[in-house]
């Protein structure tokens, strides 16, 4: 299944077994992705642990 | 047949790093390596990394320069001035030439001129030489007979500018600012006492916050006037990394930014995005570079402001001078373009 990054616009494919709420990365911006919905297939941004970068 | 190669000038950082790569070259053979100093001792008295092993290689000896003969391809990596005032000289030599000086990299004698302080040695020959960044001058680099070296903190400075710029993004009317920080081997392989080791570890120096004459070359590639170098020398041996503050023309979001960056790096193949949401390395980092042809390119936005910031990580001994002068190689005789430059560097180091 053809995807679109919403980070970044990358389109790329995911495994057509992939199931709704599956974390996905963006093979471009490393955008980690919840698979929101099949369809059509939907990516949201996945909530991420804050690091210490820094701050 | 392999290609026969000499290199004038081989006992520097860059000559050295030539030599690292052309020796893995399958298309190359090296002729002569020359250097005044050292002519007799073997290279891995100068470049320790280059000792041959048992079945290998035979070990290579430098010659001095006035034993140069007639080959296939002259490397030249000699200091300021003299590749310019004995190009005749190399050219009855070999009929390729690649310079990996600054002596031919600006087309206009008069912008010559104003950054180096001195009237051009032989103008009749800045015409006949390429720019030798592949990332720009590709189709013209194919089957030349003379290609340029870079600078380094040009390359790294013109290949964050350059999506900016083809994108038609820059706001012109406003200065550019690229602050580029640099290792110490940019010095080259002579000492003084600002690199003597207390005055120089840990030391993070200004060294050139205005006036680098690598400015005429970002002016000459990007055709951006109102652009600004500072050069600041910071703890590494290798690597170079620019950061260009740019105003965007109008409104733009961070897709914006991916839609002009990610065709630019897909026409390119040591041209790579770096930027991550998380990890350690999100943006460039030239300590991951070091031995490696590649430029990664980043960036990030201030939508509020309009300003972008566009990071570019090199090694500058290699896609700052020796790397981008090998990828001219293979463009110029017909190789493929990566021969010999596939390494990705070393992670950790």
């Amino acid at each position: 299944m053809n995807v679109t990054c919403p980070e970044c616009s990358a389109e790329f494919d995911i495994p057509a077994d992939t199931m709704t709420g599956e974390i996905v990365s963006c093979p471009e911006c490393g955008a980690e992705l919840e698979v929101v919905d099949l369809d059509p297939p939907t990516l949201a941004l996945a909530p991420e642990v804050e690091e210490d970068w820094g701050e | 047949m392999a290609l026969r190669v000499s290199i004038v000038g081989a006992s520097g950082y860059v000559g050295g790093e030539l030599l690292r790569l052309l020796l893995s070259h399958p298309e190359v053979e090296i002729a002569q390596v020359t250097s005044g100093r050292n002519a007799g001792k073997y290279i891995h008295s100068v470049h320790p990394n280059l000792r041959s092993g048992a079945g290998g290689r035979a070990p290579i000896q430098f010659v001095h320069p006035d034993k140069l003969e007639a080959c296939d391809l002259l490397f030249l990596a000699l200091p300021h001035g003299e590749a310019a005032k004995n190009i005749e000289k190399y050219a009855q030599l070999a009929p390729r030439i690649i310079d990996c000086s600054a002596d031919f990299r600006l087309k206009d004698p008069d912008l010559y001129r104003r950054w180096y302080g001195e009237e051009h040695p032989n103008p009749a020959w800045l015409e006949r030489f390429v720019y030798g960044l592949p990332e720009v001058t590709r189709e013209q680099l194919r089957g030349a007979n003379y290609a340029s070296g870079v600078g380094c903190n040009a390359t790294a400075t013109n290949l964050a500018l350059l999506p900016l710029v083809k994108a038609g993004l820059v706001d012109t009317s406003r200065p550019i600012v690229v602050e580029v920080k640099v290792g110490s081997s940019e010095g080259g392989a002579g000492a003084s006492e600002s690199s003597h080791h207390p005055e120089r570890s840990g030391a993070v120096r200004s060294f050139a916050p205005v006036g680098h004459r690598h400015t005429a070359e970002v002016q000459q590639i990007t055709q951006l006037e109102n652009v600004h170098l500072s050069i600041t020398s910071v703890e590494l041996v290798r690597g170079a990394l620019a950061t260009a503050h740019v105003f965007a023309n109008r409104p733009i979001s961070e897709k914006d930014l991916w839609a002009a960056y990610r065709p630019f790096a897909k026409e390119q193949p040591f041209v790579r995005i770096v930027k991550e949401r998380t990890g350690i390395y999100r943006f460039p980092e030239p300590k991951i570079l070091a031995g490696s042809n590649y430029a990664d390119i980043g960036f990030a936005l201030d939508e509020a402001s309009g300003r972008i910031v566009s990071i570019c990580a090199i090694d500058n001994l290699m896609k700052g001078a020796a790397g981008s002068a090998v990828q001219c190689l293979n463009l110029m005789c017909g190789f493929e373009e990566r021969t010999a430059l596939e390494f990705t560097g070393l992670h950790p180091i």
